[in-house]
């Protein structure tokens, strides 16, 4: 049996994170799958922070969590606002769609 | 019991929000009077930071420190953020943008840039770049009903929450690997033999590169200029710029005080790739404010070639650019809202041909002001430039100051295009006459102080010198 260390839950926290930021890059079709890769991102920190915090008996790392999960939910809440005024002017939330401007 | 008064320039600023959104909701048409209120706020602000400035102090556990390097900053923003609401004011309600969040908005976002300026912690310090982002956010789609200005809110968010994402991994890693948030204890206990603090320090130093639009990290820089109405382009060209230079240089003089040759070597290279960068992609734009999007990348690559000597005299040269940076731009856009054409804000360079002719004074404030952000002696531009490669040189980086050297003279090439355009091209479009005396005001206070700036250089210099002691 292999004991499960803090190493263990920074290797899950760095996999999750690396997904969320090449979920950004390599996403060429939907922008609300951005939004879940940013929340992807948020919550593989979460894990660090939490098993940094009980491996070192410190309580401030799930303080700091508490934090960064309503930091999200606020965070959501004005990406979708702002895909939803994008979706009125263009009708359609493609991410190809998303060149107005270029230069 | 801890000393509440040093946080009262914070708590006067929230309540102050609260009172004018009461305000908003309860008048109809509030717009005007809810700027006003905004105006009178920010400006005691001013005064109460003013009584309280004095020495380093610090409350809520260390949390949160107040010294004279915050003080300034705050200064700066609040009085920028001044002169936006009023020479903007005339544009905000020709283009129909005159509802009362908006000043809300700025308010909340110099609220978070505050918190973020005195944070002493990781935890503060998140908090209010969050603040501060989420309402960068909703400005950069404010127009809503443009489909320019609502695709600038999406690049923005997109990035800047990855930019946020990173630096928080960042911060993670740095409370995991140093086992404190306190910016003094992360200091001690970070050394070079700590590799995951280091790495923590680029994730950190990624997502502040960001907030400042240094090259890799520009990406949204030139769409959001354009795509946001011109006002609040206004404000992401000065105010967000000046605080991310700031909580640079906090985070490089405290944290990551001990691990200097490891941050070094990136702040150099994002510097230099900022200014080359910045130089050679603005010289075929057509769109002021694009061009005004890549000054400013090479603007912020040469303050960050200050930070990167790592020395006092640096810092002090970095915080002088940043104070002229801001004082040029203010000028700058000022003008544009002046160029108006049946009611109508043009925003192509080519409009602006022969304007010499007809308006003989917005061609010579434009010149002023170009000739400033290019370089050319007397002007204060020229004394930006000169005191960020003179501690550049006194630190024996010469290979950052032939390049910077460089960069200058060809990004001077695109300013002078503008200006030959408006000096010796003929006349094609006629402006209306604005009469309007904030944005004559704006505009003639900052010519005047860059033409005037060489006969005393050194007062921002004296005036910074106690900052850091």
């Amino acid at each position: 049996m292999i004991e499960i260390g803090l190493g263990h839950y920074l290797t899950l926290g760095a996999i999750i994170f690396f997904l969320g930021v090449i979920g950004i890059f390599l996403n060429r079709k939907n922008v609300i799958v951005i939004l879940m890769s940013v929340e992807l991102i948020l919550l593989s920190v979460n894990i660090n922070l939490i098993s940094f915090s009980i491996f070192s008996g410190d309580l401030l790392g799930q303080i700091f969590t508490m934090l960064i999960l309503t930091v999200a939910a606020a965070e959501a809440a004005i990406g979708l606002a702002i895909i939803v005024i994008f979706y009125r002017n263009k009708g359609s939330i493609r991410v190809e769609d998303i060149h107005e401007m270029k230069g | 019991m801890e000393n509440i008064n040093l946080i009262i320039p914070e708590i006067t600023l929230f309540l102050g929000i609260c009172l004018a959104l009461m305000v908003g909701v309860f008048f109809k048409n509030s717009f005007s009077i809810v700027m006003k209120l905004s105006i009178i706020i920010l400006l005691g602000v001013i005064y109460l930071i003013l009584t309280n400035w004095g020495g380093e102090q610090k409350i809520f556990l260390d949390s949160f420190k107040n010294d004279k390097f915050s003080d300034y900053f705050k200064i700066l923003i609040l009085v920028s953020s001044i002169f936006i609401f009023i020479s903007a004011d005339q544009f905000i309600k020709d283009k129909k943008l005159n509802k009362f969040e908006y000043p809300i908005i700025i308010m909340f976002s110099i609220l978070g840039m505050f918190f973020m300026l005195s944070a002493n912690d990781l935890i503060l310090f998140y908090l209010g770049l969050e603040l501060q982002s989420l309402a960068l956010y909703v400005l950069a789609s404010i127009d809503r009903d443009n489909i320019i200005s609502s695709e600038a809110g999406i690049k923005y968010f997109v990035l800047s929450a990855l930019s946020s994402g990173l630096l928080l991994y960042g911060c993670s890693l740095l409370y995991g690997f140093t086992g404190s948030t306190n910016f003094d204890e992360i200091g001690v206990s970070l050394i070079t033999q700590n590799t995951g603090a280091i790495f923590a320090m680029v994730f950190i130093l990624v997502g502040l590169a960001f907030k400042v639009s240094a090259v890799p990290f520009h990406m949204w820089t030139p769409d959001v200029y354009q795509g946001a109405p011109t006002s609040i382009t206004n404000f992401f060209a000065v105010v967000p710029k000046a605080v991310g230079l700031a909580i640079i240089i906090r985070f490089m003089d405290l944290p990551f005080k001990n691990i200097i040759g490891e941050w070094q070597t990136i702040i150099i290279f994002i510097s230099i790739a900022s200014m080359i960068l910045g130089s050679v992609a603005a010289i075929g734009q057509k769109n002021i404010k694009r061009l005004l999007a890549y000054s400013s990348i090479s603007h912020m690559g040469y303050a960050l070639a200050g930070v990167a000597t790592g020395t006092v005299s640096g810092y002090t040269s970095t915080i002088i650019y940043i104070t002229i940076y801001i004082i040029m731009n203010m000028g700058t856009f000022a003008c544009l809202y002046l160029m108006k054409t049946d009611g109508k804000y043009s925003e192509k360079i080519e409009d602006l041909s022969g304007l010499s002719k007809e308006r003989p004074m917005l061609a010579f404030s434009f010149l002023i002001l170009f000739f400033s952000l290019a370089g050319i002696p007397p002007l204060g531009g020229f004394f930006a430039k000169f005191f960020v490669f003179m501690s550049v040189i006194e630190s024996e980086m010469y290979a950052l100051a032939i390049i910077g050297l460089l960069t200058t003279v060809i990004s001077a090439f695109y300013y002078l295009k503008v200006i030959k355009i408006i000096y010796f091209d003929d006349n094609k479009v006629k402006f209306d006459d604005v009469r309007n005396l904030s944005i004559k005001a704006t505009i003639f206070l900052s010519c005047l102080f860059l033409s005037l700036y060489f006969i005393s250089p050194s007062i921002i210099g004296s005036l910074l010198n106690e900052l850091f002691i």
